[in-house]
Order: C-alpha cells, then sequence, then structure tokens
C-alpha cells in the first residue's frame, strides 16, 4: 500500500517535471535567449597582489595612508564611510594628535544641535565621530549626482565579488565604448549622464572617472601618484576599512591551526593507544 | 538500554554516592556516553559526525549568545549593530565569523550524518523513531538557519526573507493572509526581523531537546554499525569512554581544524557579498540566492516551471518542502531487512547517483537561470523524486543482497586474516 502510494507521487512530481523540462526544451529552441551585453564584454578583475593578500597577509601601512589620502581628495567629495570612526585611524600609523587634527580639520562637519537656540547646525569633529556623510540625505546625495547614489565605501571591498582588485580594476577600467558593442547591441549604446566601464556589473556606470590624471592627489611621502599608483592604494584602503581587523585575524588564525594541528597528533596518538589491543 | 554485558556504575567516593541517590546525573552520563553504554566495535569515522553536530550546535549557541547582547534587532539598527560587533566589540569580528561559519559547519557535518544513515541503513528498524526525530531536526536546523542569515538585514537576508515567505503565499485561498500574518505586514519589515530574532533564540535549544530524544531512542537498540549486523554477544563491543571518547577527540580535531581555516583565513568565503550591503527594498539584487545548505532545495523549487492542474509555483513550493518530508516515510519506503549498503550492490549504485545527483541539484541552485541550467535541474529534480518514491521501494523488492556476514567479530576477523580469540577480548 505504502508502495502504491509513494510511486503514484514520485510519478505525479516526475511527471510535472517531463512537462516542465518539454517546456524548457522547447523555448530553448523556438525562442532562445539572446546574447546579451554584459554577458559578452563584462570584464573580471585581476588580481593586483596587495600585501593583504594570502594566508599571511598583513597591511602596508604607508599604502594606507596613501590609499587615505586619496580617500580624503577625492573619493570623500561624494562617498560617506559611516562605518569607520575618525580614532580607527590610529591603526594606520597615525598618532592621537594627528588624528585630531584630522578629525577637526575635515571639510564635512558633524550635525549636531545650538545648545543655545535648539536649531540643527554642525560641529568640527572629533576623534570618537564616525565619517560624517558629505550629504544630509539620499534624496540631496542623487540631487547632486544626477539622480545617481554614490554607494558608502566601509565595506565595498566585501559588498562585491572579489572586492578588493574590483574597486582597483574599476577604477582604472574607464574607456570609450568598442564600435563593435555598439553595433551588435544599440540598446546598450551608453546613456548621455553614463560612463562605459566594462568592469561595472552592467558596463555604464553613473560615477564620472574620478583618477583622472598621474600626480591628482600629492602624496605626503613622495611616492609618484600615477593613476595606477592612486588605484591600488585605495583599493588598499578600503580593503581595511572593510576588514579592519584582518591583521588581528591572521595571527589569531596561525596560533590556532598551530595548536589544532599539535592536538590532531595528540588525539590521534591517545586513539592508537586506546585501540592497540582490540582489533576494529 | 544497555547489552547485559554493559558494565555499572559503581561510585567509590562518598560525595559521589550522595549524588547517586539524590540526582543520578553521573550515572546518566556514565550510561550514555561513558563506559557502561557498548558500542560496535567496528564503526569507521562516519560515525563521529553525530558528535560533531552536537559540537557544532554548542559552538552555536554559545557565540549565538554572546552575539545576542549586542545585536539590535530592529531594522533601522541591525546592519550598524553587526558591523559595530565586526569593529567595536572586543573580539566581536571572531564571534560573528565563528557563528556565520559555524551554520556552515554545522549543516555540513549533518548532511555527511544523514548520508552516513541513507548508506548504512541507519534509518531501519528498529531505529525508525531515531530518524524520524533526525528530520525534525533537520527542518528546525533548517528553519533556524533561515531566519539567522536575515537578522543582518543585508540585502540577501531581506530578499531571501522576502521569497521564503512568498512560498506560503502559494497556498489556495488561505495563502496570502499567512504570509502576511507570519510576517506581521505586507512585506519583510521590523517586525519580521522582530519575531525572527525571537524564533531564532527560541529553536536551538528546541532542538537541543529533540537530541535529546534522538540520543535516547538510539540507546534502546544500540547503535548500528557497517555491517549491519545486530550485536550478538559481548566481543561485538566495546564500552563507549575510552574507546569512541578517544575517536571523536580526533573527529573533532580535525573538525576544529577546518572551522579554524574558514574563520581566520577565508571567513566569507561561503557568504554573498551582497550581504554587505544594507537591505533596501526597492533595489531587488540581481541573483537571489540562499545560503550553500539550501541551494539543491532552491533548485528543486525552481525546477517547476510548468502549470499542470496545479500552478507552478504551488507544485515547486510543494515539491520543494516534499523533497524534506518524505525522508519521513523513508524506513517503509525501503523495505529491504538488509541494512548496510555495503551488502546492497543494486541500492548502492542508486545511492551513489543520489550524491551525484544532490551535488549536481545544489550547483544548478546557485547558477544562473540559462536554458542549459533549468534542463539539467529538472533532470536531476526528477531523479531525486524518482529515487525516494519509485526506485527505493521496487529495489527493495528485486535485488539480491550480498552473503551478510554472521556476526561483528566474525567480520572484523575477516577483516583481519582470522587470528586467535585472545586478541579480539578486550585487554
Amino acid at each position: 500500500m505504502v508502495r502504491l502510494i509513494s510511486i503514484l507521487v514520485g510519478a505525479a512530481f516526475v511527471g510535472v517535471l517531463a512537462i516542465a523540462l518539454f517546456g524548457t526544451v522547447a523555448t530553448a529552441i523556438s525562442d532562445p535567449a539572446p546574447e546579451t551585453a554584459e554577458a559578452i564584454y563584462h570584464q573580471h578583475p585581476e588580481d593586483i597582489g596587495l600585501s593583504s593578500n594570502g594566508f599571511f597577509g598583513r597591511f602596508d601601512r604607508r599604502q594606507l595612508q596613501r590609499g587615505f589620502q586619496v580617500y580624503k581628495e577625492v573619493c570623500s567629495a561624494c562617498h560617506s564611510l559611516k562605518f569607520v570612526a575618525f580614532r580607527d585611524l590610529t591603526e594606520l600609523g597615525y598618532s592621537e594628535p594627528e588624528v585630531k587634527a584630522i578629525a577637526s580639520q575635515w571639510a564635512i562637519e558633524q550635525p549636531s544641535v545650538n545648545p543655545e537656540t535648539g536649531e540643527a547646525t554642525t560641529r568640527k569633529n572629533i576623534p570618537s565621530d564616525r565619517f560624517p556623510s558629505p550629504f544630509a540625505n539620499e534624496v540631496a546625495a542623487r540631487a547632486a549626482n544626477n539622480n545617481a547614489l554614490p554607494p558608502d565605501l566601509s565595506l565595498m571591498a566585501k559588498a562585491r565579488h572579489d572586492g578588493t582588485n574590483y574597486i582597483h580594476a574599476l577604477l582604472m577600467g574607464y574607456r570609450t565604448q568598442p564600435a563593435e558593442l555598439v553595433r551588435k547591441f544599440p540598446g546598450a549604446k551608453t546613456p548621455t549622464g553614463l560612463h562605459y566601464n566594462p568592469w561595472f556589473a552592467n558596463l555604464n556606470i553613473a560615477m564620472p572617472p574620478p583618477l583622472t590624471s598621474d600626480g591628482q592627489v600629492p602624496y605626503a611621502d613622495g611616492t609618484r601618484a600615477t593613476k595606477d599608483q592612486m588605484a591600488r592604494d585605495v583599493a588598499a584602503f578600503l580593503t581595511w576599512t572593510a576588514e579592519p581587523k584582518l591583521e588581528r585575524r591572521h595571527a589569531a588564525g596561525l596560533a590556532s591551526v598551530v595548536f589544532l594541528l599539535i592536538f590532531c597528533f595528540l588525539a590521534w596518538g591517545a586513539y592508537q593507544n586506546v585501540w592497540r589491543d582490540v582489533k576494529h | 538500554m544497555s547489552f547485559p554485558w554493559a558494565k555499572h556504575y559503581e561510585p567509590k567516593q562518598p560525595l559521589m554516592r550522595w549524588l547517586d541517590e539524590k540526582l543520578p546525573l553521573p550515572r546518566l552520563v556514565y550510561n550514555a556516553v561513558g563506559a557502561g553504554y557498548p558500542v560496535p566495535r567496528n564503526l569507521n569515522y562516519f560515525w563521529n559526525f553525530g558528535v560533531l553536530a552536537g559540537a557544532a550546535l554548542a559552538i552555536q549557541i554559545v557565540t549565538g549568545i554572546v552575539l545576542a547582547m549586542h545585536f539590535a534587532a530592529n531594522a533601522g539598527v541591525a546592519f550598524g549593530s553587526v558591523e559595530s560587533i565586526m569593529r567595536d566589540v572586543n573580539a566581536g569580528w571572531f564571534l560573528r565569523y565563528a557563528h556565520a561559519n559555524g551554520a556552515s559547519m554545522f549543516l555540513l557535518v549533518v548532511y555527511i550524518h544523514i548520508g552516513r544513515g541513507l548508506y548504512y541503513g541507519s534509518y531501519k528498524a528498529p531505529r525508525e523513531m531515531v530518524w524520524l526525530l533526525g528530520v525534525v531536526i533537520f527542518l528546525l536546523m533548517m528553519a533556524t538557519a533561515f531566519m539567522g542569515y536575515v537578522l543582518p538585514w543585508g540585502q540577501m537576508s531581506f530578499w531571501g526573507a522576502q521569497v521564503i515567505t512568498g512560498f506560503f503565499s502559494a497556498i489556495p485561498l488561505v495563502g496570502e493572509s499567512i504570509r502576511v500574518w507570519l510576517l506581521g505586514g505586507f512585506a519583510p519589515d521590523n517586525a519580521t526581523l522582530n519575531r525572527f530574532f525571537s524564533l531564532h533564540y527560541l529553536l536551538p535549544f528546541v532542538i537541543a531537546g529533540v537530541i535529546i530524544l534522538h540520543i535516547w531512542a538510539l540507546h534502546i537498540p544500540g547503535s548500528n554499525n557497517p555491517t549491519g549486523v545486530d550485536v550478538k554477544g559481548e566481543q561485538d563491543t566495546v564500552p563507549f569512554h575510552p574507546y569512541y571518547t578517544a575517536k571523536d577527540a580526533v573527529g573533532l580535531g580535525v573538525f576544529l581544524l577546518l572551522f579554524a581555516l574558514l574563520i581566520f583565513f577565508s571567513p566569507n568565503l561561503l557568504g554573498h557579498p551582497d550581504n554587505y550591503i544594507e537591505a533596501n527594498p526597492l533595489s531587488t539584487p540581481a541573483h537571489i540566492v540562499p545560503e550553500w545548505y539550501f541551494l539543491p532545495f532552491y533548485a528543486i523549487l525552481k525546477s517547476f516551471t510548468a502549470d499542470f492542474i496545479l500552478p507552478a509555483k504551488l507544485w515547486g513550493v510543494l515539491a520543494m518542502f516534499g523533497s524534506i518530508l518524505l525522508l519521513f516515510f523513508l524506513p517503509w519506503l525501503d523495505s529491504s531487512p538488509v541494512r548496510s549498503a555495503n551488502y546492497r550492490p543494486k541500492y548502492r549504485a542508486f545511492l551513489i547517483v543520489l550524491l551525484l545527483d544532490v551535488l549536481v541539484l545544489g550547483y544548478v541552485g546557485g547558477a544562473e537561470p540559462i536554458a542549459r541550467n533549468v534542463v539539467l535541474g529538472q533532470i536531476a529534480a526528477a531523479y531525486y523524486f524518482a529515487h525516494f518514491l519509485i526506485i527505493l521501494p521496487l529495489v527493495a523488492a528485486s535485488e539480491r543482497p550480498r552473503p551478510l556476514p554472521g556476526s561483528i567479530t566474525e567480520a572484523v576477523l575477516a577483516k583481519h586474516g582470522g587470528t586467535s580469540p585472545a586478541k579480539t577480548a578486550i585487554a
């Protein structure tokens, strides 16, 4: 009885799947899905080989400071960094007085309330503040950016597939749209106001190229600020903002793995000892 | 349960004797996992996975309770509270990564544990109840994992909740009302997040309770073994402690090693980048996919693309839940009296195909929905149902099993080329 019911139920599911399969194959033959421009022209980022890569990766503090400088002078005009606090910058190698200065001199001030009148106002940043957003709210952000919302960058290196390398590739990836693409996919021609960038998911990004020329950011430590260098440095900085505990994590990991390897070895020895005289 | 030759708990120290009279917990432990529980001597490493699942649950509960001290279950602040845990709470990054990857480890271990059950016939008489309780635990785990994933309120959290709760609207007549009632609104929002947090905290303790029943039910007949042949005498068993406590320690070490490699060196390997973007009801992600452990079921759901009496969406939902619910009936679908697939060549072959089938379904669940993948998924889903509902009942009747060993000891001796009985006695 059980067998009969189960075979009937099984036949029902298999039957409906067979109908669905027939439909899928018929549609695939008669009306195949057209190729998309994204499928052909979307590029995947190359590995830029940052010092933080790999099991024993560590940040290069000089690079992080340069990347922070790029963020400050280029990106912070439009992109917030809301999960990072000014005090976190001590991890980049700045001293406390330097961090206080960075905070109080930060161009965008912290929203505040006038203690006498109660009106909304702003005040200078202090180290315990998080980085303030350049725009008061989403509407203001979109109004200033052709209806596009510049995303927060705190987690960008983790919020995109292969984020660190993606950031570098995207910043270096602006180019003119190939004529071949426009010929094959006239609908995918870059609309006015957008910019062609094959590393972006749908090929046309609202952000204009932020790194326009070598030397755009005069590095404090004297490194040559080529576009590629600036892209690498800001990618490294954003990797830090997304994963500030990376070095601590790797160190704890090394200790844990060594401990566990020794533990496994000892446990194996104990197991062999316990079972020595018993056939199994 | 014990076999007649099981060692008895005999406390010598006055404190232990007092405790044994008033609240015999040490006796319970001794009889459950100590020297008082005889276990077949020929268990292989696949028998480690039950204990590993228990360890994974303990890890999830401990990390989860500490995380709950810092997490804020309100839609406006949930994502930020998780980032605050990652950045400001001491070792918060460790707790979060351990809990997220712990869920993956827990489900990996449970899948292997279930696979052991399927291969060695652990679901067959007299252990049907162990199996039924196990399927209940699995369902509770899936609900817990789903709700836990919603809590960080990232894009995948929100949209995953949207998709899964959308299933309820497939139920005719009352479906939409049920969906709105469960969500606490018309779409996942603060009400949903709050109740998911409450239930996510509750269910692991329900799981712990069902696990107690699961182990109790197991200890009535005692453990199965790779030959599937019943224990016949004292020489077939060894006491759980120290033999299997020692072996479980090795398994635990390997488990923790793999876990540590994940947490410390590749904590986002199994996750989806979109969950690091705050939930936005106005922006649908390009590909909504669940975590890896739900992918086979997701593939089954997506495979039903044709209406037939019932709408395709309802078929998909019925099939997805059905694919797990049919496990409840397994002891009665597969009526072969032979337990272990080692002695059932036809069943074993089909089981290997099932394993490959589930891996294909997992791939399809996460892949782009192009025609080739949809077709692959439909064929794989058809095999899944055919395997359990059509093939197993027929194989049991028609296969000719290989001859079973007379006893466990006989199988062990045959493996070692036969030797004096003294060697098989416990030292």
